[in-house]
């Protein structure tokens, strides 16, 4: 019988599945699906809720799925990391849920948006809770199938264009990660990670071992879009409709993040030699041609793309230095980046509906037209920038401090130049968004009803106060980030939760 | 036997890589076919092949029959096909659509989301070069209910 643990792991993984099979039931009937997602919103944001309040104190909760012991069967695991990945993610389906209600391009299509953006959820929250490698892979297609149906949503041309870039890109990441499960399974007979963890130490063949690290990094590093493996991002994002561009700038490539944190800690641990040199190349160069891109562009959301990008590569840096300090900073910029960047993505949006375009050229005269979507702005650019008192600031602050304390002068240094470029960005958005004169050609913009500007600043207002509200009380999430780092570092609780006693002996 | 599976899968994967090099949009789904089955070749493989037997325990034995087969890899393999086989149908449902308005299946000249005069120092040009204001409903067929 499922005891109390197994519904806390399951119901993040049962909730948005039954809403987007109910949704898709409920096709034609919009009224339906609309509370259906609100519902399991709402319903998902509890559920996070109580996870997390289950694995704060550091126990890792593992489930095995059909009483079939672990290894053998499917296990899902929650530690801190995956517990507030999870949160985090309940969050944006509720937010984009709520502003995809005034957006035209989603309500257009309200019949495929709401199973669809219940399906990412799925794929999204069962991705951080998957125990096996193998399962990880099915997350992956299931987050991915759903996001190809999301990014045609409003059947532009453009859209097919980037649709089939970022589908092609990305299903070639997968199927290479794939492979790489199949022969791992091959060197260490295991599918689970925990078990994985155990056994990969003890394999003869240990440069087959390498070989295939190197390929789950490929993998998982076109998923994050790092730095050589990024082209499919800045092709698509920027083509989607805003609730789209917003929940996948916020989950996405979190998701390969994550999973690049939860492999390269649980399983290969720096003890490959190469891991360590390899991702501070990787790193850099991420988050130098993600800012240096940015700054070449002119609309609005094409240069929040390419920041997407570069704000991965200081996920990166805590990885590549790998201390638990650093590790520590990844989590926390993973969890204020996803917050921040999905909020300018909607303000982006409701940019264009009162400024009518995305362009820079055309915007102009914002702040004397909507001053409170000025304020909003300011709050997650300032914060993306990593000024203080806001999130980014103590992001950045974490992970150049673990760059400086591990000595890792010149990747601190990045990142550090990477910030001061990314506020030229921000300042450029703004100058030209906000404080030109409006252009002769600027295009006409119907005014929002009332409701409209409710649904749209709503979520984004609660964004907002969410990033002050870790700018100004860090220091609740900032020991949660190091008591994670600290457990992902040192392994043994997850391996002893998913394998029980015996999983101590390595 | 796993040495031929090995080759096999050499095999497929030059082929893979070779037309998913090509600017042919239809060669590169097709591409991504063969990868995909490089891909449940490599699991069959690296599983081992150890024998015929369907893997049940006989009556009265305490383990599996030495000459059983791995069950694990072919349940692997056989969720694969499945997603497989879903996603070469989208692709192939994507290139119809472009086909429909666009006229073209070559990469190259599929220039919509990433137009060729981006990215540009001046942000009026910039403007100009961008895509017109989204269409709706331009590429696809109508979907019911929608």
């Amino acid at each position: 019988m499922p005891n109390r643990t197994d519904w806390l792991v399951a119901l993040p993984v049962l909730i948005p599945a039954l809403a987007a099979a109910f949704g898709a039931a409920l096709h034609g009937r919009p009224r339906a699906q609309r509370l259906l997602t609100l519902f399991s919103a709402a319903l998902l944001l509890a559920a996070a809720l109580l996870l997390l309040a289950a694995v704060a104190d550091g126990t890792v909760l593992a489930s095995q799925m059909g009483d079939w012991p672990a290894p053998f069967g499917i296990t899902l695991v929650a530690d801190r990391l995956a517990a507030a990945m999870v949160l985090i993610t309940a969050i944006m389906y509720a937010a984009t849920a709520v502003y995809a209600f005034a957006d035209r391009g989603a309500m257009a299509e309200e019949a495929l948006w709401h199973p669809l953006l219940a399906a990412l959820v799925f794929g999204v929250a069962s991705a951080f809770l998957a125990g096996d490698l193998f399962n990880l892979y099915v997350w992956f297609e299931v987050m991915l199938i759903s996001s190809f149906g999301l990014l045609v949503l409003g059947g532009g041309r453009e859209q097919l264009d980037a649709a089939l870039t970022y589908g092609l890109l990305n299903l070639v990441a997968t199927t290479v990660f794939l492979i790489a499960v199949g022969m791992l399974y091959g060197l260490t007979g295991t599918l689970n990670l925990a078990d994985m963890a155990l056994r990969v130490p003890g394999v003869p063949n240990q440069g087959a071992v390498a070989a295939v690290a190197f390929l789950l990094m490929a993998a998982f590093a076109a998923k994050a879009a790092v730095f050589p493996l990024f082209f499919w991002l800045p092709a698509s994002y920027h083509t989607a409709i805003a609730p789209v561009a917003a929940i996948f700038a916020a989950l996405l490539t979190k998701v390969g993040v994550y999973a690049l944190i939860r492999l390269f800690t649980l399983v290969f641990p720096a003890s490959q030699g190469w891991v360590g040199p390899l991702m501070w190349f990787i790193a850099a160069g991420t988050m130098l041609v993600g800012v240096l891109g940015a700054a070449a562009h002119w609309e609005v959301r094409r240069i929040l793309s390419f920041h997407i990008i570069s704000q991965i590569g200081y996920m990166i840096v805590g990885l590549a230095i790998a201390t638990p300090l650093a590790i520590a900073g990844s989590v926390f910029y993973i969890l204020h980046h996803i917050i921040v960047k999905a909020n300018l993505f909607l303000i982006a949006g409701a940019m264009q509906r009162i400024g009518g375009s995305f362009s820079l050229a055309r915007l102009g005269g914002l702040w004397r037209r909507d001053p409170w979507l000025g304020l909003l702005f300011a709050v997650p650019a300032l914060s993306l920038a990593g000024l203080p008192p806001l999130s980014g600031f103590w992001a950045k602050l974490l992970v150049v401090q673990s760059g400086f304390a591990a000595s890792y002068w010149w990747l601190a240094g990045i990142a550090l130049a990477t910030g001061l470029l990314t506020l030229y960005s921000m300042l450029k958005i703004w100058l030209e968004a906000f404080w030109k004169e409006p252009p002769e050609d600027a295009p006409e913009a119907a005014p929002l009803s009332r409701r409209e500007r409710l649904l749209l600043f709503g979520p984004v207002v609660s964004l907002g106060l969410i990033t002050l509200a870790i700018g100004l009380w860090a220091e609740p999430l900032a020991a949660f980030a190091l008591a994670a780092g600290e457990q992902l570092s040192t392994r043994q609780e997850y391996i002893r939760a998913v394998l029980g006693g015996g999983g101590t002996t390595p | 036997m796993e040495i031929l599976l090995a080759l096999l899968f050499g095999v497929l994967l030059a082929a893979a890589v070779y037309l998913l090099l090509a600017r042919s949009v239809l060669r590169i789904i097709i591409g991504l076919l063969l990868l995909s089955n490089a891909a449940n070749i490599a699991i069959i493989g690296a599983g081992r092949v150890l024998g015929t037997a369907p893997p049940l325990v006989a009556p009265g034995a305490e383990a599996l029959a030495a000459s059983a087969s791995n069950p694990l890899p072919q349940a692997l393999v056989l969720t694969a096909i499945v997603i497989s086989f879903g996603l070469t149908a989208f692709f192939l449902v994507l290139a119809y659509a472009i086909w429909r308005s666009e006229a073209t299946l070559d990469g190259e000249a599929l220039r919509l989301a990433e137009p060729p005069l981006l990215p540009s120092t001046d942000p009026a040009l910039a403007a100009q070069a961008e895509p017109a204001a989204q269409g709706r409903g331009s590429a696809l067929p109508e979907r019911e209910g929608a």
